[in-house]
């Protein structure tokens, strides 16, 4: 019971993108192509599992003083071992990805887990709650890349979406229109919960 | 071209044409989370030309002189983000001890500047090879975090200005803040890809 509750949380009632309004550098940079964006989504995602099992397994010994830089020592082991298993493994990915892998190790919604839950909580709901906000940061990335790519290129995941007389909306995919898609996505969002 | 000329180049390059936040997406939270006074952004921004400048020169030597000749490349993650942080945490307590008012202008913003993704980004593309193969030498390396915090530091002080008077107006109630704050961002960049042309 408690599990399932921790695991669909991120999805949608403390989405990191859009409620808790965390990891914005990502979000706005690999959101260029749904490809991309299932690829940071599905890293940051695994990053984020392993540094809250191992974060939560080693509270009890971690002495409170340093404790922001053991989780950064630890968070960025799992991002190097991303990294170097992408360049490895899919290089296309990972080149297209380039400085956002390395990243990771300052992308807030992984720090923040690991500070406000996986210190506190028990490896289950830890590994839970990593899925949980994983999954929503890629849906997240992926409704963003979604919209970006079907304006911006006519396809989605490289497959033909719009008929071929359609004109690309090219500035959707520069970075004005990254902001401006989320700015119009986040209100959308407010509006919906006003009505509520 | 003279070192003036390169350096003029560099400049215009990394405060107009590639900026960190409006091009490159870096540093994104605190441009959105620090914009909306202006001694705040103030504040942070002179915080983060003083972090990446630093950063800039201990991160090149530490890849050149003790990475490089141990072959220890695929830790340059670990190793950076362990000097930032260090260099954080030092610049603190050397402001907190010699300057106690510079410290609490500074203060809060110092221990933010870690997790700042242009601070580590700039470390990672002084090491990364440009368009033709070669890499910055220091002092160079040096420079580019500089003119990169000036670049994010006046977009900042920008944003600040502007959303101070957009706190005024009038918009509708889920607009108000992020999303805003966000058409803001992309309708400045627009602007700023006007000086995409520009080519030496």
């Amino acid at each position: 019971m408690s599990f399932m509750k921790e695991l669909t949380k991120g999805i949608i009632k403390e989405n990191p993108t859009f409620v808790i309004v965390l990891g914005m550098c990502p979000t706005l940079a690999t959101s260029t192509s749904v490809n991309n964006a299932i690829g940071m989504g599905l890293a940051a995602t695994f990053v984020l599992i392993c540094s809250n099992i191992f974060i939560s397994l080693i509270k009890n010994i971690t002495p409170d003083k340093i404790r922001i830089p053991v989780y950064v020592i630890v968070i960025a082991a799992f991002v190097s071992i991303v990294d170097m298993s992408m360049a490895a493994y899919l290089p296309a990915l990972h080149k297209s990805l380039g400085l956002f892998i390395p990243l990771i190790v300052v992308n807030c919604i992984i720090m923040g887990r690991a500070e406000a839950y996986a210190n506190k909580n028990n490896v289950i709901n830890s590994i839970a709650d990593g899925i949980g906000m994983g999954l929503g940061f890629t849906l997240a990335l992926c409704l963003v890349a979604t919209i970006r790519e079907i304006l911006g290129n006519g396809t989605w995941l490289n497959i033909r979406v719009m008929p071929e007389t359609y004109d690309p909306m090219l500035i959707t995919l520069l970075a004005p229109g990254a902001f401006i898609t989320l700015g119009l996505l986040m209100g959308l969002m407010n509006m919906l919960k006003e009505k509520k | 071209m003279g070192f003036l000329g390169q350096l003029f180049t560099m400049a215009i390059s990394a405060i107009l044409i590639q900026n960190f936040v409006l091009s490159r997406f870096l540093g994104l939270c605190p441009y959105l989370g620090v914009s909306k006074k202006m001694d705040s952004a103030f504040g942070m921004g002179m915080a983060v030309i003083f972090v990446m400048t630093m950063a800039s020169a201990f991160c090149y030597l530490i890849y050149q002189y003790i990475l490089v000749p141990f072959e220890l490349e695929y830790l340059q993650t670990l190793a950076f983000i362990l000097t930032i942080a260090a260099l954080v945490q030092f610049v603190e307590m050397f402001i907190k001890k010699n300057s106690p008012a510079l410290y609490k202008s500074l203060g809060v913003y110092l221990p933010l500047i870690t997790t700042n993704c242009a601070v580590l980004g700039v470390a990672i593309l002084n090491i990364t090879p440009l368009a033709d193969g070669t890499r910055y030498n220091f002092i160079w390396a040096v420079l580019n975090g500089f003119l990169s915090g000036v670049g994010f530091t006046f977009v900042l002080l920008a944003m600040a200005g502007i959303r101070e008077r957009l706190e005024m107006a009038e918009m509708p109630k889920s607009m108000r803040g992020m999303p805003s704050g966000l058409i803001l961002a992309g309708t400045m960049a627009l602007a700023f890809y006007g000086f995409m042309g520009m080519k030496f």
